[in-house]
């Protein structure tokens, strides 16, 4: 039985070298939209702060699920502004493409 | 179940790395933001599905006031203020890494194993980083806290003894399972944040903000190993290359290494000028715009260079405005970018694209440099440092083997600028007092709506 940090790691590694082949491909014009992009996706801690807003033992307020919602908070905030301001970028870049 | 959300959770993933892939060209990008946002959706429904008894109100809630604010931040960021809104939303992930690990800590009844305390006082320590960091990053860029890097001898001796002690804290929680030990770990963590990017000047944000990104990224991914979530991981894996090979990028456009940029105090020391003749004040000739006006209309081929005081005074709209009237005397005008002409990478491409300046006029350093000696005219704008010919003649200089645009080896050259002062590196420029060189002093808005008044004659 492999420990699930090894399998984590491998995803990790692999995951390291797509990300490293894919953006040195990113056109450097783009690479503000870009960051955005980032932003919005690393977003997706939003997934870790959702599994921490369960009910506890019977209790739906816990120092666990608060700390949990302040931070699906946060990763809207990215999440939203992240997209949003990345769409809007593109679309400056699109106009003049005719 | 748990096989269909490993299945969903991967699909969500690949969907965040077409997202990326997108960007390899404006016309594919839209297309590829959209890819990022079903991704984003598809992870979040999933967790949902995965969850046992989610609290929803909490759940909902959070997401629909986080989700207003960052759409209004969204639409109403002016341009030039994205570098802002880019540190902002990293402090942003770094927080919630750090919140998510201290309530899993706080998770009453949940024992983590060895491994897992180890990824969440790494995933904990990073997100702080992450989080202070940006915040004072933040500052720095905005101008409220002055982007002036600041220094004090021991620096680097504090910042060593606040790390020891960090990883200390993460020790004793280690062995001892206290809530107070992690607690001090993170509180450690947030200070070096700050110590670590105060000695860190104005002029080298750019790597900073880069930087941060992938600390963003990291922070994500250690979040992921500790709820062993494979999306979380690549995301944040995905993430944190991308933010390092921004950073390598700026710091070669800069010719810093990383590692000069990180114990920092560029920009506080003035440099003590290498090229300097000693010899009397130099001559430079100097015009009006309707003399540069007149020069560019007559000539077939423009290039212009557009640097971070164009945009500071808002002028690239009326620059635009004026390269339309060049075209249609059919002047060839194109836009020269060095890498770091923003305030972050690939900044000064947005701007331009904001005042519709269309998208294959703009061309990259590599592209267009040889193309400079058989240029009639090339119009500086704003810009300094990234033309200065020192960068490969003066081994004394400060910038030398720093890449540049070869404004210098066009026919003519004309500078728009406010005075002959000194640029952000505190260096004189020779290309001022070339004999090919007229200057044009002014407001660049001013300089160039003069421009357009003299090109439609």
């Amino acid at each position: 039985m492999v420990d699930p940090f090894i399998t984590s790691f491998t995803i990790f590694v692999l995951a390291v070298f797509v990300g490293y082949h894919v953006v040195w491909n990113v056109t450097p014009a783009l690479h503000t939209p870009l960051m955005a992009v980032t932003n919005a996706i690393s977003g997706i801690i939003i997934v870790g702060a959702m599994l921490q807003v369960v009910d506890i033992n019977g209790s739906e307020l816990s120092v666990t699920s608060v700390l949990g919602t302040i931070g699906i908070f946060l990763a809207s905030i990215n999440i939203f502004g992240g997209f949003l301001v990345t769409q809007r970028m593109l679309d400056m870049f699109k106009k003049k493409k005719k | 179940m748990e096989n269909l959300s490993a299945i969903l959770y991967l699909v969500a993933a690949v969907l965040f790395i077409l997202a990326l892939k997108g960007l390899s060209s404006p016309t594919t990008a839209i297309q590829g933001n959209r890819y990022g946002v079903i991704g984003m959706l598809l992870a979040v429904a999933t967790t949902f599905m995965v969850m046992d008894k989610p609290v929803l109100a909490l759940i909902i809630g959070a997401i629909a006031a986080g989700g207003a604010i960052g759409a209004w931040k969204a639409k109403t960021v002016q341009m030039t203020g994205m570098p802002e809104l880019v540190a902002a939303m990293h402090s942003l992930v770094g927080l919630s890494a750090v919140l998510i690990a201290v309530a899993a800590i706080f998770h009453s009844g949940v024992e983590h194993t060895a491994v897992q305390k180890v990824e969440l006082f790494i995933g904990a320590f990073i997100g702080a980083i992450t989080f202070t960091a940006s915040v004072i990053a933040y500052g720095k860029l905005s101008g409220k806290f002055g982007a002036k890097a600041i220094n004090f001898s021991g620096q680097h001796l504090l910042n060593l003894v606040l790390a020891l002690s960090m990883v200390g804290f993460g020790v004793l929680y280690f062995v001892s399972d206290s809530h107070a030990a992690f607690l001090a770990m993170v509180a450690i963590a947030l200070v070096l944040g700050v110590t670590l990017i105060i000695p860190i000047g104005g002029a080298d944000m750019p790597v900073v903000v880069s930087m941060l990104n992938s600390y963003s990224g990291w922070a994500a991914a250690g979040i992921g190993f500790t709820l062993n979530n494979p999306v979380l991981i690549i995301a944040g894996a995905c993430v944190g290359a991308s933010g390092a090979i921004l950073s390598y990028i700026m710091c070669k456009a800069m010719n810093r290494s990383i590692v000069s940029v990180l114990l920092g105090g560029f920009g506080a020391e003035t440099a003590s000028g290498g090229s300097s003749d000693a010899g009397g004040p130099k001559h430079y000739k100097s015009g009006s715009a309707e003399d540069a006006a007149f020069l560019m209309g007559n000539a077939d081929s423009v290039i212009i260079v557009p640097g971070y005081g164009l945009a500071v005074s808002r002028a690239q709209h009326a620059l635009q405005e004026f390269a339309e009237l060049l075209s249609e005397k059919g002047v060839n005008v194109r836009y020269a970018i060095h890498p770091v002409a923003g305030r972050m990478p690939g900044h000064m491409n947005v701007l331009l694209a904001e005042a519709e300046v269309p998208y294959e006029r703009v061309q990259e350093m590599e592209e267009i440099n040889s193309d400079f000696a058989n240029t009639d005219v090339v119009l500086v704008i704003g810009a300094n440092d990234v033309v200065n010919p020192a960068a490969q003649k003066d081994k004394a200089s400060p910038i030398y083997g720093m890449p540049i645009l070869e404004a210098h080896k066009a026919r003519t050259v004309i500078v728009v600028k406010r005075s002959m002062n000194a640029g952000y590196a505190g260096l004189d420029n020779e290309l001022f007092y070339m004999d090919k060189t007229m200057m044009v002093f002014g407001d660049a808005k001013k300089v160039v709506e003069d421009l357009v008044k003299g090109g439609g004659h």
